[in-house]
Formats: C-alpha cells, structure tokens, sequence
C-alpha cells in the first residue's frame, strides 16, 4: 500500500531543477507528480515517476543525492472537504503529517494526495478502517 | 608626536649599538632558561657567544607557530609562573592556543609601547578613548587599554559587540580616539548611519585601527564616513601584541617598528633566506626586551616589505609597509585568525558529510564573510529527505564552529561533485575580499 517517492536534494540556483528534469528526459522517465520544498540554499524535489529504479539510478550515476521515502497515496472525490476529511481522522488520531502535495487524476473526478508520515503503517492502518481508497505503487506508476 | 623623544629618535648607531646590547642579552637568557631555545641552538651549534654583531642573528635558528604549540601552554616561558602577572592566547590550529605570558615589566613595556603608539596617532592624555577591541584573552583590548592609562588619556572599555550601544556611547561619551578592526569601524559607521546618526558629526577625531589586513581605500573610507584621520597599527599575540609598529601622523606611510624592543627581518618565505632590506618578504621577528616570552627570529608568516627611507616624523625607527598577506593559509575573519585546518578537524567530525568542503571568505558591505560549503552524505540524505532535518544539520555545523572558533560561519549544503574533490591539491578555501588593491 505504499508507494516508492524519489527525493534529491538540489541547490537553490537557476538551472539546478533542469538538470534533473533533463536526465529523466533522457531516460524517458515520467513524472507522475512532484512537489518542491525550498530553502534560500537548498531545495528537496520529491518526485512519483513511472520507473523508480531507473530514475533514481540515472540521477545518482549523474552525482546527485538520491533517497527513497514511502509515501501514501489517497484517492479522495474532487470535491470541497476532500482534503478536510482525511485530515480530520489524522488529527483525531494524532498523526503527524510531514507534508504532502496532490493532483487531479485524469479522469477529473478524483484527487489523490501524497502524504509523507512519520508512522507509515500506522497511518495506513488508520486510513483503511476509515474506508479511504490508498492507491497501490503500480497503479500510482502506470497512471 | 613623540612619546619617547630619546629612543624613538636615536641616531642609528647608538640604536643598533642598543639593539646588539640586548641582543646578546636576550639570546643567553633564552638559551639558559628556555629547554626549547637550548635544543635548537645546540641542533645548528650555535652558541650565544657567537652573537657577536647584529649580522649574525642570522645564524640563529627560526621559531615557528609550531614550535609555540608543541611547548604548549607554557613550555617557551623564560620565568617562572610565580614571576608571571597576564596570559594571553591567540587561536591555534588544532583548537590548542597560543599561550603568551608576560611579567609585571613586560606589562609595563607594552604600556610604554602602545603609549608611544597614540602619541605618533596625536593623541593626547584629554583624549577619551572608545576601545572596541575584544577583552579578554585576545592581546587587542587590555593592551590598547594599558597604553591609554599610561598616556593618561580617559578610556571606555567597551569591547567588542553590542554595537547600538557602542553608537549610544560614541554620541553621549563623546570619544575623540576610537580603536578596533578597521572592518568594525566601517560596521559602526554604518549601523549608526541606519540608525539615523550623523557619525560623521560625533567628536571622533582619530582611529586607531589594527588586527586584521586593509587597505588604502578602506582608509579612504573610514576616514570619510567617521570624519577622522585612519591610522594602522601592527602587532601579534606571541611578538607582544598591538603596539609592535604604528604609523605616525606625519607619514600617514608604514608603520614604525620599536626598534629599541625588537629587530626586524625580512625572508623569503621559502628558502628562509634573508632578503635584501626593502624587498617583499616574510616578517621576522626577535624580541629584546620580553622577560616572560623572549622570541628569537619568530616567523610571523606575515608578508610585508621595509621602508628604509627616513621618516619626516623624525623618528629613526624603520617603518614597515601595510601586511599584503600571509606565507600560510591563515585566514582573518572580523579580527579572528582561522586556518582551514580546523575548519577541517570540525567538519570531519560530522559524520553526515562527505569529507570535502569548500571555505569562501567575502567581504558583504564591511564585514568578512564566512560561508563553508560542504556536501551532504549518501547514507544521511537516505534517512533524511525533510528540509528540517537538513537545516538542523547546518545549523548544528555553524554552532560548532562558533563554539570552537568563535566565528559566526553560514553552512550551506551543496549538490555532490560541486565541490572539488582532492586531486593533489584542492583549492579549500575561497578568499574574494579584496583588500590589497
């Protein structure tokens, strides 16, 4: 139920994003989703692709930092309180989020958001009694 | 001025005559007291009878910053503890200082000295003197201190730091002498210009300004926004501290070397071989008058050249010009000797990075700058993919620095390979001040 995110630190300077975009290019990867967190020096790009062995590879062949997180993916109905509603079992149950980001999924429908727990299993186990859908790593991929 | 009419002006004979005299003296009082002078003259067999003329100091084998440190802390020392009255210490490479001691005659002696020093700067007993020099272990702020009683002038002992309240004082003392880093002067005049000060309208009418490198446009500058006259003052820890050379009023060009306390040489920093007088080199010097501390032939690693024409101030003291640079990688940031070295020992300690860095020295508005890049490891960044973790991980690295060199350093993780890996030699540090313009 988990799925596999890459992370790879990036200094906060023009073209540091581009590297990496280009070598997954080059590697016809794709990017399902991603999120930037900065700082005025350093930045973490959290990326879902399609190939995560092969992207974090070709970016660690090309000297960058690389580490794998287990994330959770939840599909919520695009529609207002999608959010709210995972947010208020996390917070009865006092699970910390780390941080998350989202998208929309084709189909215009669902969200799914990616959370970043300290307490993955916990915070799984939690979700799947409150009947949420947590989208499986090969489907999160192969979107 | 002058303070000392008598020395400061003796002819050169009788001042050469007075530099052999004690010389000689200092050379066998070394020799006897000291373990270390013994052992080393004895390596290159030299005795203290073969100092027969101030050409042959040259015989005489060097001491180096090494050396203070392998006698550390108070193996140089030529009296007894119970004949000591003050220790300073300067930092040192390992995070060991270098230990100085003085008796109540070399108190005394650096009082007359830096005395001698305000009154080539036209200062006056009606002068009061703001002394932002640091306190404390550091030579600059009790050696400036005790050549201003002595003079008789009124002194502030403010220190260093706190600068809104050292402006406070600048306006409502009214101080007409100030003396810190050249670097800190233009920080004051700065803040108090933010502070909507008109610094250039205070009373101040002469600073005195030592302990790190400068140059002429920086004197432009100070001189400018202070309204002052900018004056340059040389000195070190181990020699004596500040007041070892000052520029006078009338030449405004190289400072004057007591000459009556210490001789002067000039090396070339590689071969160690004495240059002709008046060609760049690396500063040497032999104390004449230290009870606790005598040096003989002290490698300074300072780079500067003589100035051998005389001096319309009337003093037959040599003059040395402006420091150009250092003959090691010392760095000196905000009036703080650092070498890369125990930047390094600190950074090989944490274990969460990878074992290169980089040390960029800047100059941003008027203070040094210090940013040590360094790259962060594989294995911690696959534990840790949060901003949080990393920045505490900087923050943890600038803490550390600042406990162990008290300099304030901005950690900044790179990417891998930004940082050039050893290949031979690796440029480590950065140095984009630039000063001797």
């Amino acid at each position: 139920m988990k799925v596999e995110q890459l992370s790879v630190f990036i200094e906060n300077r023009p073209g540091g994003l581009e590297e990496v975009t280009r070598i997954l290019k080059e590697g016809n990867i794709n990017i399902r989703t991603l999120s930037l967190a900065d700082t005025s020096d350093f930045g973490i790009l959290r990326l879902i692709v399609n190939d995560v062995n092969k992207a974090s590879q070709l970016l660690k062949e090309n000297g960058f930092r690389v580490s794998r997180t287990q994330v959770v993916a939840v599909e919520v109905p695009d529609r207002p309180g999608g959010l709210h509603s995972i947010l208020e079992v996390l917070a009865r149950a006092n699970i910390n989020v780390e941080y998350l980001y989202a998208f929309v999924e084709r189909s215009g429908e669902n969200a799914v958001i990616i959370f970043r727990f300290d307490d993955v299993d916990k915070a799984i186990d939690l979700l799947e009694r409150h009947h949420f859908t947590i989208l499986k790593g090969e489907k999160l991929y192969s979107l | 001025m002058i303070y000392d009419e008598e020395f400061e002006t003796l002819p050169r004979e009788a001042l050469e005559a007075l530099q052999l005299k004690r010389l000689k003296q200092v050379v066998m009082r070394a020799y006897h007291t000291v373990g270390f002078y013994k052992r080393s003259f004895d390596r290159t067999g030299i005795k203290p009878d073969d100092i027969k003329s101030l050409q042959d100091l040259s015989k005489l084998p060097f001491t180096t910053k090494q050396d203070l440190r392998d006698n550390y802390p108070f193996g140089m020392f030529a009296v007894p503890m119970s004949s000591i009255v003050r220790l300073h210490a300067s930092s040192g490479t390992t995070g060991r200082p270098t230990v100085v001691g003085y008796t109540h005659r070399d108190i005394d002696t650096w009082s007359e000295l830096m005395a001698r020093c305000f009154v080539a700067a036209g200062v006056t007993k009606t002068d009061i003197i703001h002394n932002a020099y640091q306190y404390g272990l550091f030579t600059g702020g009790l050696g400036v201190h005790y050549g201003a009683e002595r003079l008789g002038a009124s002194v502030i002992p403010i220190s260093g730091g706190n600068t809104k309240r050292q402006i406070l004082i600048l306006q409502d003392f009214g101080p007409t002498v100030i003396c810190c880093t050249p670097s800190y002067a233009l920080n004051l005049a700065e803040q108090g210009r933010a502070m909507g000060v008109d610094m250039a309208s205070l009373r101040l009418r002469v600073g005195i300004f030592g302990a790190e490198p400068w140059s002429e446009e920086m004197r432009k500058q100070i001189e400018n926004e202070l309204n002052i006259s900018a004056l340059n003052i040389y000195g070190l820890s181990e020699i004596m501290g500040p007041g070892v050379a000052m520029e006078c009023a009338e030449g405004r060009e190289g400072m004057h070397i007591f000459e009556d306390h210490f001789i002067v040489e000039t090396i070339d920093p590689e071969t160690g071989h004495n240059l002709p007088p008046g060609e760049k080199g690396e500063l040497v010097f032999t104390t004449l008058t230290k009870e606790a501390f005598p040096l003989i032939r002290y490698r300074t690693r300072d780079i500067s050249r003589l100035i051998l024409t005389p001096c319309r101030c009337g003093r037959t003291h040599i003059r040395m010009d402006r420091v150009m640079g250092r003959s090691d990688d010392m760095l000196i940031i905000r009036g703080v000797n650092i070498f890369p070295s125990q930047i390094e020992a600190i950074l090989l300690e944490v274990k969460e990075l990878e074992p290169h860095y980089q040390i960029i020295v800047d100059r941003e508005g008027n203070l040094d700058t210090l940013e040590i890049q360094v790259e962060v490891s594989e294995s911690f960044f696959d534990q840790a993919d949060e901003v949080k973790v990393l920045q505490s991980l900087e923050r943890r690295i600038q803490r550390d620095i600042k406990d162990y060199l008290g300099v304030t350093a901005k950690v900044k993780l790179v990417e891998p390979r930004t940082l050039q890996r050893s290949e031979g030699k690796a440029r480590r540090v950065i140095d984009k001040r630039r000063i001797m313009a």
